[in-house]
């Protein structure tokens, strides 16, 4: 139909195009493709993730060195000081971790809405990063167990425990995910992302992360008894130092469905307000 | 007829600004439509909007059959997009793009795999498909873009001013694959431009649209031929020009004058029988004459005829 005035090149001349129909892909599809595009791109932004697995490590050998005998002399002989902290670097090591970086890279490029014109299934951009965001913790909290293991911290619930460590450390950095994608989202600016690490400092301070709960006293002691951190540290290391122990493991996955609860509402209320064609 | 876009009186607002002020559009299938403005016009909105990415603030628009507000995922399978900018992911390679686009629009592997193919011939991007975006140049990035809209062969494909920063040979290229889209798998194209000569060169009929609306529509031929024959295009110092329109007004032969800024533009059936006594007027009226050209209408002086300002960016880019 075109008024055309120039000659095709023979090179689409001589082209021949077969003949596809587009179809709903379904929602598992959907997610895997997103999941699959996420840990490939994680590969390629080992920047964003290294740090987050050394400077964990490197506060767990500092604080070894420097609050191991302190701490051990005044808790009652057999506290071991070492096995009390791994929980505390994989926590570290495994909260914030999320793809809202690559998010918001997505909205700045406009590649989130290039996937948006398709039909691709709006809670699966969200949902597909989270499994990703799922296996890399995983494959961050292995190597904290090995060093562990490398300075002597054996877990006396036994290799079965070290599982289900691995499990609440990534269900646990799954919950927190929900923050940095709600902020990416909302804002849409990669400085506010790189920030929402603070959201976590209370978290990780006002709680066991250095001593035990019996050792606090005044108000950090009661901050402490509602920071759901504090109840995930103890399922945590009731694994290692203690063996099974089914009230501390449950108050640990209650203190990950809520905080999963406040963040994912956010994060998919976040996503509802930037794909609703405003 | 069968239309592959329709829109009733469509109207997006931004605060107080009408972007889109009331468009309405009838496209039958197979047509290469050229929706031509400068920038903030409301070209890129309007797009927006008949893609799904923006609601209305009121009208009603059906793309390939279906309401783009309340069956959009009918809509989303029968479209392809190239935004204004390369909506690309650097860090992925070129065919990871591609095959992403197929999965999400439902491909099994060996129907990815021959379109992934199909479609690197198309937009001649072979040798650098396993390269990351982050290394290609701006016409490799626009035409794997275009690439990324064809994946499932759509029925209706949006182009929102695609050669724009393109260097002459790439947006060569890209004319060509819009033939060619249109002309052997009739695809109905919806092209976005502020070029004048991509425009007329590519559309089988225009829409000129200003502040939101649309102030002209029709084939480049009919609308060129709505404001004459001919045109006779005078520079005069600017402060010349209200004299100018005045005493070339009467001239016999003559249809209209406008004026904009240094810009004389004069229209006539027959400019060769009116160049002469055009001449003579502004001399005796003292009007100096910085340089006279008799030539065809353009689509700039259609768009000058209808909104009274020329089109800010009236060339294609070198």
């Amino acid at each position: 139909m075109s008024n055309s005035t120039r000659t095709p090149t023979s090179t689409l001349d001589s082209h021949e195009q077969s003949r596809v129909t587009a179809r709903r892909a379904g929602f598992f599809r959907d997610l895997g493709s997103v999941a699959l595009r996420a840990l490939r791109l994680v590969s390629r932004d080992s920047e964003a993730v290294l740090p987050a697995l050394i400077i964990p490590i490197f506060f767990l050998l500092v604080n070894i060195g420097a609050l191991q005998s302190f701490v051990e002399e005044n808790l009652p002989p057999g506290f071991d000081f070492k096995g009390f902290q791994i929980p505390v670097s994989v926590v570290f090591a495994v909260t914030g971790i999320s793809r809202a970086g690559s998010l918001v890279l997505d909205v700045q490029d406009g590649y989130l809405d290039r996937l948006l014109l398709t039909p691709v299934s709006r809670s699966t951009l969200l949902m597909g990063l989270m499994v990703a965001d799922f296996v890399v913790v995983i494959l961050m909290t292995i190597p904290v167990i090995i060093l562990g293991a490398l300075i002597g911290v054996s877990f006396a619930t036994g290799f079965a425990g070290q599982l289900v460590f691995i499990l609440i450390a990534a269900t646990w950095g799954l919950a927190f995910t929900g923050f940095p994608y709600a902020i990416a989202l909302r804002t849409g600016n990669p400085v506010a992302v790189n920030n929402a690490f603070l959201l976590f400092f209370p978290f990780a301070f006002l709680t066991t992360a250095f001593i035990p709960q019996e050792q606090m006293t005044g108000w950090l002691s009661t901050v402490a008894d509602y920071n759901p951190t504090t109840y995930l540290l103890a399922g945590m290391r009731s694994l290692i130092l203690t063996g099974w122990d089914g009230t501390a493991l449950f108050q640990a996955a209650l203190a990950i469905v809520l905080v999963g609860a406040v963040s994912f509402t956010l994060a998919f209320a976040a996503l509802r307000g930037r794909v609703k064609h405003r | 007829m069968t239309l592959a876009i329709h829109a009733t009186d469509l109207v997006r607002v931004f605060g107080d600004n009408a972007a889109v002020n009331g468009v309405s559009l009838s496209i039958p299938r197979g047509e290469i439509y050229g929706f031509l403005g400068p920038n903030g016009a409301g070209k890129s909105t309007a797009v927006r909007m008949l893609t799904t990415l923006l609601n209305p603030t009121s009208g009603t628009a059906f793309v390939a059959g279906h309401d783009i507000q309340n069956d959009t995922e009918n809509v989303r399978l029968r479209i392809g997009v190239a935004l204004q900018d390369a909506a690309l992911d650097p860090k992925q390679t070129g065919r990871e793009i591609l095959d992403m686009q197929g999965r999400l629009y439902g491909l099994n592997k060996t129907e990815r795999h021959t379109r992934v193919k199909e479609l690197l011939t198309l937009v001649n991007i072979d040798d650098a498909i396993d390269n990351r975006i982050s290394t290609y140049s701006g016409g490799m990035k626009r035409r794997l873009d275009l690439a990324a809209a064809l994946v499932h062969q759509p029925q209706v494909l949006f182009l929102d001013e695609p050669t724009t920063g393109l260097d002459p040979v790439s947006r060569s290229t890209v004319w060509d694959e819009v033939r060619y889209l249109n002309r052997e798998l009739g695809m109905t194209i919806f092209l976005t431009t502020q070029y004048l000569e991509e425009a007329d060169a590519l559309a089988d009929r225009v829409g000129i649209i200003a502040k939101g609306r649309i102030v002209a529509e029709g084939t480049p031929t009919e609308l060129k031929r709505s404001i004459g024959s001919d045109v006779i295009a005078v520079r005069i110092s600017s402060s010349d020009g209200e004299r100018a329109r005045q005493c070339l007004g009467n001239i016999a032969g003559v249809d209209a004058v406008e004026v904009n800024g240094e810009q004389l533009i004069v229209s006539a059936a027959n400019g060769a029988a009116v160049v002469s006594p055009v001449a003579v007027a502004l001399s005796e009226n003292d009007i100096a004459v910085a340089e006279l050209t008799l030539r065809t209408p353009t689509l700039d002086d259609v768009f000058l005829h209808t909104t009274g300002a020329r089109m800010q960016a009236d060339e294609v880019p070198a």
